[in-house]
């Protein structure tokens, strides 16, 4: 899910630099200092749980888990999003300074999304409910982090289009089992404690 | 595990100021990505090296990465060939190389890896809670630095902690495959996981409640330019004007 650095013409680049520090702003905002703390070992605990590789069919996957991301964090998503992409950066350099913007916005803008879409559900009592939003936030998530990933080559250049199709068409598969997982995750949480995602 | 294994050295690099390093990485990375010409592109790679050999790092260590990231150039090397437009060099067919389509995946190729490869010598060899300090000096945003600090912190706790759950279920053996056993499991796993994280930063934050955390985050140790630093930031600077040069040179 990652632009490497290199790819992407600078007017991309800036544009998406300049919106991902918006939502950054945004999601800082909204952070109390006194959760600092929290929302840093949810960060951790997201960046652990995506070097999981779980297997689909003969290959396998890495998870992203930002729809889940969305519905416990909401806008402060941009901020550990932005933090989990700073560690892969200087750790194994996936990504970069200047895709860093463009990365970030591309799986943050999703997370938002279907978090603010999906948390309505878990207001309600109705347990069914809350576990298809679950599904549509994972699984949406994922196909919108990929078309944005698709539009931000195709906008590039068009002998990018095909290398976007095919990105988005690879991240089906991944969709469905993000799906699934989202679905699991959340009946653990709602099953074991269910305010914190009831809370938001 | 994930360890910072090129943080401990004593090259020049090593024992640079972070906050320069930081700096320079950024503009490095910015100039690379506006260059236009081969030959710019070339001394950016060249550049990239210089700095990875002044950071003495393994070079079997360095090769591995970059493999690992070039997954995604060789990916366009697959495609960008036949996908752009231009003068053919080779026709199979409906299949047409286009010289322009090479020229495009060689250029990408190029200021990738001499991005990676300046990020490595610069920022791979401090260790992150250097570079988040050297930040909260850079004046980036207190709660930005904070969350670096505490993500980083409490990765490696949740990394063993995560560890610890997969060993336990290994030991009941299990075996990863495409099944819905396999998701549950994984499911259960990674929520496991984020209650525990969750548990443990409510109380990381009422534990620092009790000893008056109001926000701040108070700064203990303090860089000093030294004359090597600056040496540092000109022989540096002077590269990439000089790679600016060749590109806008009217004779290249």
């Amino acid at each position: 899910m990652h632009i490497s650095e290199g790819v992407l013409i600078a007017p991309v680049l800036l544009a998406g630099g300049g919106a991902a520090m918006l939502g950054l702003a945004i999601g800082l905002r909204r952070m109390d200092v006194q959760e600092i703390p929290k929302v840093a070992l949810l960060t951790a605990a997201f960046f652990v749980a995506s070097l999981v590789h779980i297997p689909i069919g003969p290959s396998n996957a890495h998870l992203v888990l930002n729809g889940i991301i969305g519905i416990m964090l909401g806008w402060t998503a941009f901020p550990a999003i932005f933090i989990g992409l700073v560690l892969q950066a200087v750790l194994f350099q996936f990504g970069g300074f200047t895709t860093l913007g463009v990365n970030t916005l591309n799986m943050a803008v999703p997370a938002v999304l279907m978090g603010a879409l999906a948390r309505p559900a878990f207001r309600s009592d109705s347990g069914l409910s809350a576990l298809v939003m679950a599904a549509v936030a994972g699984a949406g998530a994922i196909i919108l982090s990929a078309a944005m990933v698709a539009g931000s080559l195709s906008l590039s250049g068009d002998p990018f289009i095909p290398v976007s199709r095919l990105i988005f068409v690879a991240h089906i598969p991944i969709a469905i089992v993000e799906g699934i997982l989202s679905v699991l995750i959340i009946s653990v949480l709602l099953k074991t404690k269910p305010e914190v995602i009831r809370n938001y | 595990m994930i360890c910072e294994r090129f943080a401990s050295g004593k090259s020049i690099l090593h024992s640079a100021d972070p906050r320069v390093k930081i700096l320079l990485a950024v503009l490095y990375a910015f100039v690379t990505v506006g260059l236009e010409s081969q030959e710019g592109q070339i001394l950016a790679l060249l550049g990239g090296l210089l700095l990875v050999m002044a950071a003495r790092l393994s070079l079997k260590e360095i090769f591995r990465r970059l493999f690992v990231v070039n997954l995604f150039v060789m990916m366009l090397w697959l495609i960008l060939p036949w996908a752009t437009t231009g003068s053919g060099i080779v026709n199979w067919g409906p299949i047409i190389i286009t010289f322009e389509g090479i020229n495009l995946a060689f250029s990408i190729t190029l200021k990738c890896n001499a991005i990676i490869l300046a990020n490595l010598a610069l920022l791979s060899t401090s260790t992150i809670f250097s570079l988040a300090h050297a930040l909260a000096h850079l004046r980036v945003p207190s709660k930005i630095v904070q969350l670096i600090f505490f993500s980083w912190r409490y990765f490696h706790v949740i990394d063993s902690e995560f560890h610890r759950m997969n060993q336990a279920i290994k030991i009941r053996g299990f075996k990863p495959g495409s099944n819905l056993h396999t998701y549950r499991t994984y499911g259960h796993l990674i929520g496991t996981l984020f209650i525990k994280s969750l548990e443990r930063g409510e109380s990381v934050q009422k534990a620092m409640l009790c000893r008056g955390f109001d926000g701040t985050f108070w700064l203990l140790s303090h860089f000093r330019l030294r004359p090597s630093d600056i040496c540092l930031v000109g022989l540096a600077t002077a590269y990439l004007f000089f790679v600016i040069g060749v590109e806008w040179s009217p004779w290249r």
